[in-house]
């Protein structure tokens, strides 16, 4: 049982709440001699492998530190550009430390609004009338299970694509919803939830999911 | 009403806790408003305001599909007031258009233990249920309004909610509904 992330989608299409379960961490530390034999860009405020994928570390990873500095935009901690650091002769042999991005809040807001229209969409490029809008959506790593309320919220869940039985699992954290964020009297309707409540009540169904399975809630 | 274990089997409350709540509710707000109509308003407010919350409870709970005809809205609510106050109204004097119904209580747990005093009988002493049911509704996209035509606190023989269709929300219903 791998459930990866939980999403809620309010009715007028923003992120209220995001949970990320069990994505597993993947950082490979490789010592590198002049020159470097991986062809590195800076992209979107990152670090990013584009070509020379080698020793778990692969295309799209993301340069975490340089000698157990961290790497902040294109910039060491101690004020350094990284580039200037990398072709230079004189600083290696270097420690590089590399792994799978973090999506930021920000990008999983802006995620989720791009769902929003898609799930419309999906409804009305239906050939039959009265479609409901994307309910599962699949991928070669991971399969994302959409359920839309009667009121329009939209509760989603990101996990393996074997998985089975995410229809139980939305129902519940539907359920958890109702009771932990719309019975506290100081949640507001459409804003992001931060009840602690439900943090815990969901952490425990996934965990009770994760070791009975899913028939057992 | 938070709950654990099967979902039908909740965790009861004592009914009168509830009442006794609910009285004092009231009476604070006729100290605080002194005009009738103000407190029948903030009562209707107020149940409008948990009705908007309350929907998603009853949708979890029930897995109830959306309503394409007011009767099936009438079971509906009829469903949600033995769900949440124990009590099974029962639905009356449709009107020939079918977009009205009547709601007939034999006894209302709110009012359980309640006289109504002279000085206050404009006061509309349940108007928190017309509240809830607005809010309920409009969270599914049907805008209804309601009014109690009897009530036994007034010396009637039952208590009886009307509750009016007055539209869908066509703009609120969300993509892939309609």
């Amino acid at each position: 049982m791998v459930v990866y992330g939980v999403y809620i989608v309010s009715k007028s299409g923003g992120l209220i709440f995001n949970h990320d379960h069990n994505v597993p961490k993947i950082e490979t530390e490789k010592t590198f001699s002049y020159p470097l034999d991986i062809k590195l860009i800076h992209e979107n405020k990152k670090i990013v492998v584009v070509f020379g994928q080698r020793d778990g570390i692969m295309v799209g990873h993301v340069l975490i530190s340089v000698n157990g500095i961290p790497v902040t935009g294109r910039q060491l901690d101690d004020g350094r550009d990284v580039f200037e650091v990398l072709e230079n002769e004189e600083n290696f042999p270097l420690n590089l430390r590399f792994g799978r991005s973090k999506m930021t809040t920000n990008e999983k807001i802006f995620l989720a609004s791009m769902f929003y229209p898609l799930f419309a969409i999906a409804s009305q490029l239906s050939p039959e009338p009265r479609s409901s809008g994307i309910e599962v959506l699949e991928a070669d790593t991971f399969k994302l299970h959409c359920f839309q309320t009667l009121t329009g919220v939209k509760f989603m869940v990101v996990a393996e694509p074997q998985q089975q039985g995410m229809e139980v699992l939305l129902k519940k954290i539907y359920e958890l919803y109702s009771d932990y964020a719309l019975k506290n009297p100081f949640y507001s309707l459409e804003m992001p939830i931060r009840c602690e409540l439900f943090d815990t009540h969901l952490q425990s169904l996934l965990d009770t999911i994760e070791k009975q399975g899913v028939s057992n809630v | 009403m938070s709950r654990q274990g099967t979902r039908l089997d909740a965790k009861k409350v004592n009914s009168e806790l509830f009442t006794l709540t609910y009285g004092a509710l009231v009476s604070q707000l006729m100290k605080d408003y002194e005009n009738v109509e103000d407190v029948n308003k903030q009562l209707e407010r107020m149940g409008y305001n948990i009705g908007v919350r309350l929907i998603e409870d009853f949708l979890a709970r029930t897995a109830s599909g959306r309503c394409y005809d007011f009767r099936d809205t009438a079971e509906k609510i009829q469903m949600g007031f033995r769900l949440f106050l124990g009590v099974t109204p029962v639905i009356t004097n449709w009107s020939p258009a079918g977009d009205e119904f009547s709601l007939q209580f034999e006894s209302n747990p709110l009012t359980e233990f309640v006289e109504l005093p002279d000085h206050c009988l404009t006061l509309k002493y349940a108007n928190i249920l017309t509240g809830v049911i607005r809010g309920a509704c409009e969270m599914v996209q049907m805008e209804v309004t309601s009014w109690f035509v009897q009530d036994q606190l007034k010396g009637d023989s039952v208590t009886e909610l009307r509750i009016k269709f007055v539209k869908r929300l066509e703009d609120a219903i969300p993509a892939g509904e309609d």
